[in-house]
């Protein structure tokens, strides 16, 4: 082959080989990470085992900077007493941040109810946090693109970028949302971003003195969270909104919502 | 410490920790600006579009009216946020996935739709402005400053041939039949902002765009057909007093006239409007109740028991049946539409209250309701801002700058060509 016809036919498969190659791309490890991460957070609440001691929203609140008398939480703690007739009483008195200390139920500006405790046919507590939406309403909502979900789950808030218009707070149905009263932005659950990424668990389960807060990979099949979410009977808040709740419930009861 | 929205809210059985109304009464005035806004748009349309001739005067006044109010819709927006300075970010880095980042696009783009229209109804006043300062002898400097100002309103475009009219008002047309649906668009997409919100038992239907386009039409109607009265009932004055007014004729008996004839028609649109609104808000009542879903219970105990005096007093009687009755009553006279007009206003005011302030009056525990207390006493930023110092704000504006822009775009200038 002559060395005119070598280059004449280099340039030839160059040139032909240009359009298919350029549909591959070179492909950075932690994009593909990210992209399939094999992390992928999973909070399991085991309703029975919780007293309402009210620990965890003492840690959380610590931990995340939420003003200690502001009465917003980011997580909480609620009681429902059933009675034998039928009727559902719920309270939170200060997000349960002192535990439930009286058997009277704090039902804001209508006063304090008490129940005969023979009429009472069960009475429990639900802790309650962000869910940690698969298909969040607010970061679908956030006009600036301020609150949004992460690869692995949780959904965050920033709050250089934070507006203030509320809308995610509207669109939550869990009432997860709140303002943060010091930076005038929207706050929420993070399920302890800061603290999981390094390995650690949430305040909230850190506190929890009787194990009803666990926090687990669902990428992990030997995590007793995802062993627990695959061979328990287990519930989620108000599934009809089809936001697909990560947070799994233990023991969760009709009246709950 | 008080958390945004503590201050107002009054929390009564189970409601979950961290609900409050944090939507207050800047969000009740915004859809009602927005809705003006549109209304007053569709109104000049009628004109404009589909040819109801008899409406070319408040057809003008209705459309520079519109344009007046518009900058004042994203007032309330502005002044409801926490951080108001970074309103901005909505047009600078729209999160394409929520309703109110469409608020930039559709906002400009009818801006754009409203202010290309003025112009061209008006270039022929520009020109003929300009020209005639142009030529004025010993100019002073005010109408030195008022012919740079005209003549740069003209774009440079002079020609005003009977050819050149003929074009303009062919866009007119154009224009105004784009704005109708960019108006209703407008005004449809902050239904739609409510009507999104699966989480709020009571915003969550596809009737909500549809109701806030009609009862927008309605207050827009109500709105111009107050102002256009009370605008005229000053220049029969200054006719009586035969005192030179700056435009427009100054014959008593032909404002009279002119007056009673525009606004017993716009009467006619104003109740055919109000019973397509009424329909559907009463469809939505009754679908409610009928279907009985989860949440009813709660919004029945805040609809018939708790806000029922807002609702059906207020809202529907003061506010819907009264002013119907009134239109509706033979021998309407120009004194009755006025007032009637008021009562509708009163009344579509009262419809956006019981939606905005009655979809947080329960809470999502279903257990238990939140109660609205409008903050009389302004003690802080919060309560300046969403109290009377925000609202007087929002309700004086429109009418400063309707003022200022009638100096450019006179809205009765049609009259004196008529005359000449």
């Amino acid at each position: 082959m002559e060395r005119r016809d070598f280059i004449k036919s280099a340039i030839v498969v160059v040139a032909g080989a240009a359009v298919p190659m350029s549909a591959l791309e070179l492909m950075n490890p932690r994009d593909v990470l990210a992209a399939n991460p094999n992390l992928k957070w999973a909070f399991l609440v085991d309703t029975t085992k919780c007293v309402g001691c009210g620990m965890c929203v003492k840690a959380c609140k610590t931990e995340n900077d939420i003003p200690w008398t502001a009465n917003v939480s980011r997580t909480w703690v609620e009681r429902y007493v059933v009675t034998k007739e039928g009727k559902v009483w719920a309270d939170c008195p200060k997000q349960a941040r002192d535990g439930f200390t009286s058997p009277l139920l704090d039902e804001n500006a209508a006063g304090k109810i008490s129940v005969d405790p023979n009429d009472i046919a069960k009475g429990f507590f639900v802790p309650k946090l962000c869910n940690q939406c698969d298909n969040p309403p607010c970061a679908q909502v956030c006009p600036v693109g301020a609150t949004y979900k992460t690869p692995d789950g949780p959904i965050l808030v920033d709050r250089s970028w934070c507006i203030g218009c509320g809308y995610c707070i509207q669109s939550c149905p869990y009432g997860a949302r709140f303002f943060h009263p010091i930076y005038h932005v929207a706050d929420k659950c993070t399920w302890c971003y800061h603290r999981i990424h390094h390995g650690m668990k949430t305040a909230c389960v850190g506190a929890c003195p009787f194990g009803a807060r666990q926090i687990g990979n669902l990428k992990d099949p030997n995590d007793p969270v995802t062993l627990a979410v695959l061979d328990s009977r287990i519930g989620v808040l108000k599934s009809y909104f089809g936001t697909k709740p990560q947070a799994f419930y233990i023991g969760l009861s009709k009246e709950v919502d | 410490m008080l958390v945004h929205g503590e201050i107002w809210t009054t929390k009564e059985y189970f409601v979950y920790p961290n609900e409050y109304v944090t939507w207050a009464i800047q969000i009740v005035l915004y859809p009602y600006v927005t809705g003006l806004v549109a209304g007053a748009f569709v109104l000049s349309s009628l004109y404009h579009v589909f040819g109801v001739k008899q409406l070319k005067d408040i057809a003008r006044f209705a459309l520079v009216f519109s344009f007046a109010l518009l900058p004042v819709a994203m007032m309330p927006l502005q002044l409801h946020l926490q951080h108001p300075f970074r309103g901005i970010e909505v047009l600078m880095t729209p999160h394409f996935t929520s309703a109110i980042s469409a608020f930039g696009i559709v906002f400009s783009t009818y801006f754009a739709i409203v202010a290309t229209e003025i112009w061209f109804v008006y270039r022929k006043h520009f020109v003929e402005t300009a020209t005639a300062l142009k030529n004025k002898p010993d100019k002073g400097m005010i109408d030195s400053i008022r012919q740079l100002i005209f003549s740069a309103l003209t774009l440079g475009a002079w020609d005003i041939s009977p050819a050149a009219m003929e074009k303009d008002h062919k866009a007119i047309g154009i224009m105004a039949g784009i704005g109708i649906p960019v108006a209703c668009f407008l005004h449809g997409y902050a239904g739609f902002i409510f009507g999104s919100v699966k989480a709020n038992a009571l915003w969550m239907t596809p009737l909500m765009p549809v109701i806030f386009i009609m009862s927008a039409v309605v207050s827009g109607i109500a709105l111009c057909l107050l102002v256009y009265t009370i605008v005229m009932e000053g220049r029969k004055r200054l006719a009586k007093l035969k005192k030179p007014g700056t435009y427009g004729y100054q014959d008593l008996k032909h404002i009279r006239g002119v007056e009673d004839h525009e606004v017993k028609l716009t009467a006619k649109f104003l109740m055919i409007f109000m019973i397509l609104a009424i329909t559907l808000e009463l469809l939505d009542l009754v679908f409610r109740g009928y279907t009985a879903m989860k949440s009813w219970d709660a919004l029945r105990a805040v609809i018939y028991q708790r806000d029922a005096f807002k609702v059906f007093v207020l809202q529907y009687t003061i506010g819907n049946l009264l002013p119907f009755i009134m239109l509706l009553w033979p021998r309407i006279t120009v004194k009755r539409a006025a007032i009637a007009s008021v009562f509708v206003l009163f009344g579509v005011f009262m419809m956006r209250w019981n939606v905005v302030i009655g979809g947080q009056a329960f809470s999502s525990t279903f257990h238990g309701f939140m109660e609205y207390h409008f903050p009389w006493v302004p003690v802080n930023a919060e309560t300046i801002k969403e109290g009377w110092p925000g609202v007087l704000l929002v309700a004086v504006t429109p009418f400063i700058l309707f003022y200022i822009l009638n100096k450019f775009v006179p809205v009765f200038i049609g009259e004196k060509e008529e005359k000449a």
